[in-house]
């Protein structure tokens, strides 16, 4: 059992966990994952390291309550008991010193680009930084980006804060003005895809995939995608890929595998979808 | 003979195992065979003629002293029967159950010439059962000797070596990277083939021997084999078994609703997908399913969706009489009415807008020369295809050995397809102190030989380790 010693809720529906797991917190390198599992019934979920802490012993997880897994994970405390916690997972990040380096987070993928934006600074490169959010109270991180960050640039789809518009649109600003060596795109499928449209071929532009998985470690398969024409493992081979190479229609094709599961899960959960959340107050009580 | 010792007349054939009737268990997850009464294994083990050279003792990978153990039975002396099995093989419920013993100790069974072997498989598994049932802690007193031994991965293989070694004295830590322990009895034979509260109960009585079962633990990622030896393991026993699945690379390989075996019934198996939404992991079968190969993995994934309320199809590129899968296990499946075609594979698999399997297209094959195995080679049809709508595709064309602990060792040394290379007797590795036995050396086979090397093993590292 792993205990969670602190929760924080960062914007709606959008919750820090930091868990006490001193082991992992010994190996755990930026880029890498982590799975969980809630409960004896719980699937088990990959989430990228947001964090970590050796000396503490701790691990640092962000989620986005998107299904009823995540939405059962946010009714947990600190003092409550994760039942699996396992990792770190996956290939860490290539860090080096590649000159200047732009690392985007959109919406939640903000958590995993801080310490692989921390580690590249650390190597010696300049770091630029670009956060992006639907609106200015789902952005997460803006001041933990910014001490890393020599510039911090911020986007959002309504301009509530900062420029107007996504992240790929700022990414494009700055290509046309800057000497840029590599670039670190993490958020949702569309997000990532965008970068890598916009960027030029001769810009390594990592992403980080984060597909249907069971257990973590090349033995099953769920994860396949596709980079370079061939299938790889997500959970052993990346997460991270050359974006330029990835086969994004399949990565957004597979993530719908379950999606009629997904929702029948949800509505158990969530009482028909509605608003009304009757299930969650039940379960608060408990 | 003298006259009035008569001659004992020889009952020809086994005494048949009470099963599950077929057209209520494919619809069941429980476990398909019942098991001997009391009684019938007394008269099961009266058919042992105690013949002089005990060929079926050779027949089994661990050694068992079978013939001592059967008499035992005979006389009713089960308690007696399951200690003599335990000298050997500390996992005899399961053994009794997922055992190819038609091509192990049974096919050397001298009544077997002419008859239908001693029913050895399901004694033991008598015998195992009867233990659990009477709650017997048979656990011996256990003299520590103070040398630590790592094992990694509690398959049959890892566990063998625990138990092995723990009875020796060792203080043993065994790691498992999922969260539960028992590798591809857990996560990869169903339910209905070996229950996992069975599983549970032979590892619970591992850990009785004072062996330490670390789940969540992946080695190569949370410790590499050099830091178990640097934090003081005098000696590392690797049983990563046989985790990465093979595709075929044919096209449509990625679309929605093709799964590996590992992944089918790993959703099932360790995940309980049969139960969602009750458990969360979701599985989806549709109304017909392809299962490609015909060993017992393929078996076990047929049948599984036959459960889940499939029409479930084998494809195998070769007969009948070529499958490697377990009679039992063939025969099962045609019972419970899973399909068969044979002398096909897949060459496409096709899908709609959405991605999701529709139909998978078949090359026919005949069968040739024999090849290296031994097994009468298919060779293509030219120009003979056809296409059969299905929703799902499960792979089971075999797994290869898992990467994570070599590509986190770089001493120790792996053959070209990543099996990590081990001495045939002992198991020992390129490295002093670490061996290494089971599937991630032989590649897939079964859970017996996995044994068979875990306790040869076992009897190396304490050669080794008494110096």
């Amino acid at each position: 059992m792993f205990e969670i010693l602190l929760k924080e809720e960062l914007a709606p529906k959008i919750k820090l966990f930091k868990v006490l797991a001193p082991e992992l917190a010994r190996k755990a390198e930026p880029g890498q994952f982590i799975i969980l599992r809630i409960d004896e019934e719980g699937e088990r979920i990959p989430l990228t390291i947001a964090d970590f802490d050796r000396d503490a012993g701790t691990i640092t997880i962000i989620f986005q309550e998107v299904g009823k897994t995540t939405d059962i994970l946010g009714t947990l405390e600190a003092g409550d008991f994760l039942q699996d916690f396992v990792g770190p997972l996956g290939m860490e990040s290539e860090i080096e010193n590649y000159g200047t380096v732009v690392c985007i987070g959109g919406g939640v993928g903000v958590a995993p680009v801080f310490p692989i934006a921390r580690a590249l600074k650390e190597a010696g490169n300049t770091v630029i930084s670009i956060i992006g959010a639907r609106t200015a109270d789902m952005l997460i991180w803006k001041q933990e980006m910014s001490h890393i960050s020599s510039r911090l640039h911020v986007a959002t789809d309504d301009g509530s804060l900062g420029q107007k518009g996504f992240v790929s649109d700022v990414l494009l600003e700055i290509l046309g003005k800057t000497r840029v060596d590599r670039i670190i795109a993490i958020g949702p499928v569309p997000m990532m895809e965008a970068v890598c449209k916009v960027t030029p071929e001769d810009i390594t532009t990592m992403v980080s995939l984060n597909p249907i998985m069971v257990d973590g470690t090349g033995m099953c398969g769920a994860c396949r995608v596709e980079v370079d024409k061939k299938t790889r493992f997500a959970c052993v081979d990346g997460p991270e890929f050359d974006g330029h190479k990835v086969n994004w229609e399949l990565v957004k094709m597979r993530a719908k595998m379950f999606a009629k599961e997904e929702k029948e899960a949800l509505s158990y959960h969530r009482c028909g979808e509605g608003e009304c959340q009757c299930h969650r107050t039940n379960q608060n009580e408990k | 003979m003298s006259q009035d010792k008569p001659k004992r007349k020889i009952i020809p054939n086994k005494h048949p195992m009470p099963f599950q009737d077929p057209e209520i268990r494919n619809h069941n997850f429980d476990e398909v065979a019942l098991g001997y009464s009391e009684d019938t294994a007394v008269l099961e083990a009266s058919r042992c003629i105690h013949c002089k050279n005990s060929p079926c003792v050779e027949g089994c990978p661990v050694g068992i002293d079978i013939p001592a153990f059967i008499k035992m039975i005979s006389e009713r002396d089960f308690a007696g029967a399951i200690n003599k099995i335990k000298e050997k093989n500390y996992l005899p419920a399961i053994c009794g159950r997922v055992c190819p013993q038609e091509s192990q100790c049974e096919s050397k069974c001298t009544i077997g010439k002419k008859n239908e072997p001693v029913a050895i498989g399901r004694l033991e598994r008598f015998v195992a059962d009867w233990e659990m049932a009477q709650g017997i802690d048979s656990t011996p007193d256990i003299k520590p000797n103070g040398k630590k031994v790592a094992i990694v991965g509690s398959g049959p293989s890892g566990l063998t070596t625990a138990a092995c070694l723990g009875l020796k004295g060792y203080q043993v830590t065994v790691f498992e990277a999922l969260h539960v322990a028992g590798g591809v009895l857990i996560y990869g034979i169903p339910e209905f083939r070996l229950p996992k509260q069975i599983v549970a109960r032979e590892i619970e009585n591992i850990s009785k021997l004072g062996v330490d079962i670390r789940v969540n633990a992946v080695v190569g990622k949370l410790n590499s084999i050099d830091e178990l030896l640097e934090q003081g393991y005098d000696a590392v026993y690797i049983g990563t078994g046989a985790g990465l699945p093979y595709f075929m690379n044919i096209p449509g390989e990625n679309l929605n609703g093709v799964y590996s075996a590992n992944e089918f019934l790993t959703r099932n198996n360790l995940m309980k997908a049969y139960k969602f939404p009750d458990y969360l992991t979701p599985i989806r079968v549709g109304d017909r399913v392809a299962v490609i190969g015909g060993g017992n993995v393929a078996m076990d994934s047929a049948r599984t969706a036959l459960r889940l309320g499939a029409e479930s199809h084998i494809i195998y590129r070769r007969t009948l009489k070529e499958m490697p899968a377990r009679h039992e296990e063939i025969e099962h499946a045609m019972e419970e009415g899973v399909n068969f075609e044979y002398l096909a594979s897949p060459i496409e698999i096709k899908g709609n807008e959405e991605g999701r399997v529709t139909s998978i297209i078949c090359q026919k094959y005949e069968l040739g020369e024999a090849d290296e195995s031994g097994r009468r080679k298919p060779i293509p049809i030219p120009g003979e295809t056809f296409e059969i709508p299905v929703d799902t595709v499960i792979m089971a064309i075999g797994q290869g050995p898992n990467p994570l602990v070599p590509q986190t060792t770089p001493d120790l040394e792996t053959n070209k397809w990543g099996n990590i290379i081990a001495d045939a007797q002992t198991g020992a590795t390129s490295m002093e102190g670490v061996y290494a036995g089971g599937d991630v050396v032989t590649g897939a086979a079964t859970v017996i030989l996995a044994m068979g090397a875990g306790k040869a093993a076992a009897d190396a590292i304490d050669e080794y380790l008494k110096g």
